[in-house]
């Protein structure tokens, strides 16, 4: 586990991982910058590998995703794609949203937004 | 060795009996013999022990015993230190590297801002660790095209730098200032594609002007949106353009396109580290930028640019989270 403190605030991230119907369900609570990318890294690294891999990653506890976080996401998807397998994320809020969006990810990713779809409410 | 023991008990015994000076340096120079004679601390003290129970034979058993203890402690202190001492020296090197590779990202990376009739650039770039992730490209033919690009690299340090300096070098062989910025990225993409690691990916916002019609063409590779500022109806338009991050996969398709400036307008190209600045309080407004733009925008380009680093730099105390770049393209004023 790697702390950082930031401005008096610690930084962490936790990563829960569950196995269910032969699918392994991420799921990732906290921020997600260039602090605490290397904890959900190295988590999801030791799974890459697995041919056909099901993976879903539950983002619905996280709120910010910075470049760093989302170069974890693309390496993993990537490693994914060359082993047969696919990788799904769920619960995205608003600003991931747009940010998956601009980065023109959310064209090759499996990206379902949070439930309840608030992340799409229009004035 | 057994000479060596001699001399240190001769000069321990003329110092206890006459504490001068001279007595001292003699010492000094024979710590000299010790180096030479691959003696070490530990063994210095084992030989002091040795001379003292000679010279002193009815020395008290535990201060004898006391030397034992600060032969230990002097074996594990001598480790210790030359294990501090080698990580200095690797932080050293790192650090001499380090510096080595930002001023070779300096000078590789160069980019001068274009003398440009009909438009006034505007550019600011702040790396928040000494080796920057964001990248500013500029090129023109001084008279007709002039093509900016702007680039995040994900991943950071001496690879990213390295990158960067591959990309310019494409672009620079591609004569740029003419090509359509969908094909600028498509290159760049499958430059970058073929040629980095999995880990490493870039967004480019890449953006044409053509001073014949004022015209503005535009791709972007997984880049936050330019701002178009239209003056005839006081409002900021995003310049957002579908495209996906460079390096991720070959074969995109960018999409291109295109807007015109009329007088009093201006685009600001912009990085994460502009439009997610965060503070205690969390993070900015995305209006705040526009804003900020507003309160400047009858100012040249530069100060613009200048105005909006200084505003987000004093919120964040100077002390950046990411590297801050900004470049801010307006058409000039017809001159009266």
């Amino acid at each position: 586990m790697i702390f950082k403190k930031i401005r008096g605030v610690e930084m962490n991230l936790q990563v829960e991982l569950l196995e269910k119907d032969s699918v392994q369900y991420f799921k990732v609570v906290g921020e997600i910058d260039a602090f605490t990318a290397p904890i959900l890294k190295e988590r999801l690294e030791p799974m890459q590998k697995v041919k056909g891999l099901q993976a879903a990653i539950d983002l619905s506890n996280v709120d910010y995703i910075d470049s760093t976080g989302l170069g974890v996401f693309v390496g993993f998807y990537k490693a994914l794609k060359q082993n047969e397998g696919h990788m799904k994320i769920t619960g995205v809020n608003a600003r991931l949203k747009r940010l998956f969006e601009i980065t023109g990810l959310d064209d090759i990713m499996d990206i379902e937004a949070e439930e309840g779809g608030d992340g799409d409410a229009t004035v | 060795m057994l000479e060596v023991k001699r001399k240190y008990k001769e000069m321990v015994s003329q110092y206890v009996n006459s504490q001068s000076e001279m007595d001292l340096y003699s010492g000094h120079k024979l710590s000299r013999q010790f180096i030479e004679k691959e003696i070490s601390p530990e063994e210095v003290i084992g030989i002091h022990k040795r001379t003292l129970k000679e010279l002193f034979p009815e020395m008290d058993e535990k201060i004898s015993h006391s030397f034992d203890f600060l032969i230990e402690v002097m074996i594990h202190y001598g480790l210790a230190l030359q294990e501090h001492q080698s990580l200095i020296r690797k932080q050293e090197e790192h650090e001499m590297e380090m510096n080595i590779a930002a001023k070779v990202q300096d000078t590789l990376l160069k980019t001068k801002v274009p003398n440009f009739k009909g438009l006034d650039i505007g550019f600011v770039s702040v790396p928040a660790k000494q080796m920057s992730g964001d990248y500013a490209y500029f090129v023109s033919d001084e008279q007709s095209y002039a093509s900016v690009a702007v680039a995040d690299v994900i991943g950071k340090g001496i690879p990213a730098a390295l990158c960067m300096s591959m990309i310019k070098f494409g672009m620079d062989s591609m004569q740029a200032e003419r090509s359509s910025p969908r094909l600028v990225l498509d290159i760049v993409n499958r430059i970058v594609e073929e040629s980095v690691d999995d880990s490493m990916f870039i967004s480019m916002f890449y953006g044409k002007y053509d001073a014949k019609d004022s015209a503005f063409s535009y791709a972007s590779a997984g880049h936050e949106p330019a701002l178009l500022y239209k003056a005839d109806e006081e409002k900021f338009v995003e310049l957002d353009a579908k495209g996906l991050l460079l390096g991720v996969q070959s074969n995109v398709l960018y999409e291109e396109r295109t807007v015109h400036l009329a007088d009093g307008d201006f685009i600001a190209m912009l990085t994460d580290g502009v439009t997610e600045v965060r503070t205690e309080e969390g993070f900015i407004d995305e209006d705040l930028i526009k804003e900020l733009l507003w309160k400047v925008k009858d100012e040249p380009s530069q100060i613009m640019a200048d105005t909006v680093y200084r505003h987000l730099g004093e919120m964040q105390n100077f002390q950046l989270r990411d590297d801050f770049t900004i470049i801010i393209l307006k058409k000039e004023d017809k001159k009266v």
